[in-house]
């Protein structure tokens, strides 16, 4: 087209429900911008399901700027699609050209089942972090200033790194095996790295492995796919680190 | 925290078996490199001899097919979890967009290794340990001491082309096994640093190369007719 815009087919699964059997189903979408996110594309596609009668693609999505860990795409064989270091939000129908055909589905794990068409249901996460991803600080507002603590630069980089997963799921959705073990490890490591984290470190890596396993996620076999399709870059040194973390609580479980 | 309930725990099994397989391995290339020294087998048998007789040896057998066994069952129950992790498929993947496919197929070619383990044990561990060797005559005397020539036996089970061919494909399987699982076992056990992640990586990239070839040399050189 001469404005530049794009004829689209896109293959997107659709199931009506968790219990219901789910399918892929075709669409054809015209006059798509290169400009627009993944997401717009979406909603230009719902826009034109709506106008039809019938009921639109339910998705995750929330701040579309990349940091919430809402969007949650399978899109053609990868992860928040073919892009690296971005969220579905924050990839581009530039990275398509006109008359390509897309496939668009739902991250697929056991610990992750389908609510709707490519919503998941990720409360996995949450009582993995329940578990204990976090630190039991006093709040009565007599907290100690954490700059008071030093803490060395190197380790402070290394758990800010892991501190910034968003928690959206891609390590499971691309892991052959639906590992969750990127996850888990970039929230053990950000708190053993500080000073903060070290009362409960070893409960803490015992309880969320055991929470991980009972949510039916599979076990990691140093792939390292995951690594690779993190939005948020977070490397599989995390995942040694958890392994430390987890043998020392195995050989010795008080601190 | 049971032996083997948590994922985190199958993995240590995994890589402690694997790593003491290896150091198995190497004793095994060491010994039958032997072969090389083209002097009819005579060091090569003697050395047979000493691992089949001695008694500190023959311990060590037994926990060498402990090993196996372990690293085996666990490696079944990995798989088998981490196909229940995903019940329902993508119907469109790209795996290799973010994974090398060797990493990907440890079960794969783990299963091929056992099958060619299957047919190395029959050609080679069941005659001198049970039924005795099929090449006549099946003892050797050196240095006044009978030794059972299993030389002799290597040159006769390789001159039959489908198993060089067989050995050869058990070598390649156990390259890209190795391949990954060299390096993947520092991984589980948490061994991951960029200090020395580099220096794993290579030294399992250069002891699969060497230790593959080695082996698949062996037969090689035994049907070429360069060892004899």
């Amino acid at each position: 087209m001469s404005n530049g815009n794009m004829n689209l087919t896109l293959k997107v699964w659709r199931q009506s429900n968790s219990t219901a059997a789910g399918k892929m189903e075709t669409y054809q979408l015209g006059g798509v911008s290169p400009d627009m996110s993944f997401l717009e594309m979406i909603d230009m596609l719902n826009e034109q399901i709506i106008r039809k009668g019938e009921d639109a693609i339910a998705f995750d999505h929330d701040c579309r700027e990349g940091i919430c860990g809402m969007c949650s795409m399978f899109i053609n064989g990868e992860a928040h699609g073919p892009n690296r270091g971005v969220t579905t939000c924050q990839l581009h129908m530039r990275s398509f050209k006109d008359g390509d055909t897309i496939y668009i589905e739902p991250w697929r794990a056991e610990g992750f089942p389908v609510v709707k068409d490519l919503m998941v249901d990720r409360a996995a996460f949450d009582r993995i972090i329940q578990s204990g991803g976090f630190v039991s600080v006093n709040t009565s507002g007599r907290t100690m200033d954490a700059n008071a603590i030093p803490i060395p630069k190197d380790d402070a980089d290394k758990a800010f790194d892991a501190a910034t997963c968003i928690g959206c799921g891609a390590c499971v959705a691309t892991c052959p095996n639906s590992s969750a073990m990127l996850f888990v490890s970039a929230k053990v490591s950000q708190f053993a790295l500080l000073p903060q984290g070290h009362p409960e470190r070893k409960e803490r890596v015992t309880n969320m492995v055991k929470q991980m396993d009972e949510e039916g996620f599979g076990n990691c076999s140093n792939i390292g796919a995951c690594e690779v399709q993190c939005p948020k870059n977070i490397s599989i040194e995390n995942i040694a680190r958890m392994n430390r973390e987890y043998f020392s609580a195995a050989v010795k479980p008080e601190n | 925290m049971g032996l083997f309930t948590s994922s985190l725990i199958k993995k240590y099994w995994m890589a402690a078996t694997g790593l003491f397989l290896i150091s198995f391995l190497v004793v095994h290339a060491g010994i039958n490199a032997m072969i090389f020294f083209n002097d009819g087998g005579e060091t090569f048998n003697e050395w047979g001899h000493f691992m089949g007789t001695n008694l500190i040896v023959r311990t060590m057998e037994i926990g060498l097919f402990l090993g196996l066994i372990l690293h085996i069952v666990d490696g079944l129950m990995l798989y088998f979890q981490n196909r229940k992790a995903r019940p329902i498929k993508y119907a469109y993947n790209k795996p290799s967009a973010s994974s090398t496919w060797y990493s990907r197929s440890m079960a794969l070619l783990g299963t091929l290794i056992l099958i060619f383990l299957v047919i190395h044990l029959k050609d080679f561990w069941l005659k001198t340990r049970i039924t005795g060797l099929s090449v006549e005559p099946s003892h050797v005397k050196i240095d006044g001491v009978m030794h059972e020539n299993l030389f002799a036996e290597m040159l006769l089970v390789f001159q039959n082309p489908v198993a060089v061919v067989i050995y050869l494909l058990g070598c390649f399987s156990l390259f890209w096994h190795l391949f990954h699982g060299f390096r993947s076992a520092f991984q589980s056990l948490g061994l991951n640093h960029r200090k020395y992640a580099s220096t794993i990586e290579l030294a399992g990239s250069v002891f699969s190369v060497v230790i593959s070839i080695l082996f698949a040399s062996m037969p090689v050189a035994m049907y070429l007719g360069w060892v004899k």
